[in-house]
């Protein structure tokens, strides 16, 4: 972490030096959307953010345009929330020319590893909770300080009256959930992204597809969670915004769960949508969980 | 007694248990009597590779259909893919009709733009929504209205073939004669290439588009090893994918494998098993049996 943070000072100190009129603005790359909104709170108007994977895109499959490429290469910082969520973003470095460091705002955080065909594997969906989004804000905090050291007082308390609200959300959903006897607390859905929000409030959740959207059910995968269901008498489903929902639904007219709605799970919804930044995000999949497990 | 209990439970418990897995397989055995058929007839005709160009001709009209309707939804999607796979198909129709260009080189021209457009629609919407699944499909979560289009297309297909029979095989060996006749061959030909295109759509549904052409070419290629007789081709053609079908459901329950490439890995092995075994295949040539003996 000490050498991504020299090296990030040697970069701002150069800028600093060749150009002092443009060390003002700062041009961040985030990986997808959530995260560029996290940033975008704590950089607030002097950083211009810009998100590779767009609202309703799924992060872990992307398929970047020369105008992304362009767009890296001319950053002066690129966040990814790691734990092998962006397998491609590596690629697209290389290609781009960004010559800068990435930084990992999930550094620091306590991950869930699973265990997945044999192989341990980290859960990267961290941001399903929101005490993982204070620990990206803090991070976030630090890379922007370090890039840009005469704003670094408007970054802190950014970061800070976000923490806050996030804080806020944390409570939220603590309250909301813990009012629904444990019991109850069980939901389906497309894939398994919700092992921080399972942890941190106590809802579990059972999924077809697993960490990543991009591996392929099998019939005995499929059959087994059909099992579970029936077993544990999971009553509501719900579908992703970035996801192909047909496998779920049809899993669901096997066991007869019904549809919750719709989860906004690891991208935003577009602007007109209910969940246009982080907090609208999360405080709406917490709505749409517990109204479907109260019922 | 227990013996036979187990084996029922591993051949049959999951069909009768999951509804998944039931639909599933009639999915793949409507496909199997739809399209190996189909197959036989291109492989005669020497068309072996048009399948594949055609099944790339798909995606352009399956992608702006969903872009318009917004949902994966089978018929929307199929519609599309069939306009785009029959503009192929006549547009390399008339220009090998009416240019020096051969059939095959028109279809690799048109396919190759069709698939480019494709690609390029899909990345527009900047949101990859998972139309991968049309490219690699979802045998699993096949629906009952996915269901009755697959089933509606083998039918359609069967019944077509069924009535220009005659004049296709005709026209397949013998052009001139067809001609001579006062039949129309072209006539013949471009509903033939229909039938290609209603096929490919009913597969992607299930196997996607690049899997939907293994059920059409390789039972095909089966057949080819063990009958010398049309009929009996596609008799065996359409089995073999059935069976193929399920049995890469089966081992797809057991093994925990992906279904769709289990059950094209399975038509495979039946293929690779037949150029041994076969009576036309590869280790006769090489052992033939003496006359008269044993």
């Amino acid at each position: 972490m000490r050498q991504i943070t020299t090296l990030v000072w040697i970069f701002a100190l150069t800028i600093c030096v060749s150009d002092p009129v443009r060390a003002k603005t700062l041009h961040v790359v985030a990986s997808f959307s959530i995260l560029a909104d996290v940033v975008k709170q704590i950089g607030g108007s002097g950083v211009i953010v810009k998100g590779l994977v767009p609202p309703d895109g799924d992060p872990h499959q992307f398929e970047p345009s020369p105008d992304d490429a362009r767009t890296l290469k001319e950053a002066d910082i690129a966040f990814l929330s790691g734990e092998g969520l962006e397998s491609w973003f590596q690629r697209l470095a290389n290609a781009s020319g960004y010559k800068g460091e990435a930084v990992v705002v999930s550094t620091g955080i306590d991950t869930i590893s699973m265990e997945e065909d044999g192989k341990a594997v980290t859960d990267p969906h961290v941001w399903n909770s929101a005490r993982n989004v204070i620990v990206w804000a803090n991070n976030i905090e630090k890379a922007l300080s370090a890039a840009s050291p005469e704003d670094t007082a408007k970054f802190k308390s950014n970061a800070a009256s976000y923490a806050k609200q996030l804080e806020q959300l944390d409570a939220y959903a603590n309250v909301q959930i813990g009012a629904i006897p444990l019991g109850k607390r069980k939901v389906l859905t497309s894939h398994d992204a919700f092992g921080y929000f399972r942890r941190a409030y106590g809802v579990s959740f059972l999924s077809p597809i697993g960490l990543s959207t991009e591996s392929e059910a099998s019939a005995g995968d499929v059959a087994k969670l059909i099992d579970q269901i029936k077993k544990e008498g999971v009553k509501v489903y719900f579908i992703e915004n970035s996801n192909d929902p047909r496998l779920i639904q049809q899993i669901a007219a096997a066991t007869g769960a019904k549809p919750g709605g719709k989860l906004y799970v690891e991208s935003l919804s577009t602007a007109d949508g209910p969940a246009a930044s982080y907090a609208r995000l999360f405080r709406y999949n917490v709505d749409q969980i517990t109204a479907a497990i109260s019922k | 007694m227990e013996a036979l209990l187990t084996m029922y439970d591993a051949l049959f418990q999951p069909f009768v248990e999951y509804g998944f897995m039931r639909r599933a397989l009639v999915a793949s055995i409507a496909i199997s009597l739809g399209s190996a058929p189909i197959g036989v007839l291109l492989m005669l005709r020497r068309m072996s590779l048009m399948g594949d160009a055609m099944s790339h001709a798909i995606l352009p009209g399956a992608a702006i259909a969903f872009l318009l309707v917004g949902s994966l939804s089978p018929f929307a999607m199929g519609f599309g893919g069939l306009i785009a796979g029959l503009a192929v198909a006549l547009l390399s129709g008339v220009v090998s009709r009416t240019t020096p260009l051969r059939e095959d080189a028109s279809f690799a021209s048109f396919y190759l733009g069709s698939l480019a457009l494709g690609v390029l629609i899909v990345s527009l919407r900047g949101s990859n929504i998972d139309l991968l699944h049309v490219l690699f499909g979802t045998i699993l979560a096949v629906d009952s209205s996915a269901l009755f289009l697959m089933g509606g297309i083998a039918s359609i297909s069967l019944a077509t073939l069924a009535v220009i029979y005659r004049p296709l095989v005709v026209e397949c060996f013998d052009p001139g004669f067809l001609r001579a006749v006062g039949e129309r061959g072209a006539v013949f030909h471009f509903v033939f290439l229909f039938l290609v295109v209603i096929n490919l759509v009913a597969g992607f549904q299930a196997l996607g588009t690049l899997m939907a052409v293994g059920m059409m070419m390789l039972p095909a290629a089966i057949a080819q090893l063990w009958a010398r007789s049309l009929p009996a081709m596609i008799v065996i053609a359409a089995s073999s994918a059935a069976l193929s079908g399920y049995l890469g459901l089966i081992a797809s329950f057991h093994l925990r494998l992906a279904s769709g490439p289990t059950i094209i890995l399975i038509v495979s092995i039946i293929y690779v098993a037949s150029l041994l075994a076969g009576p036309f295949g590869a280790l006769r040539r090489f052992y033939a049996r003496p006359h008269l003996a044993g």
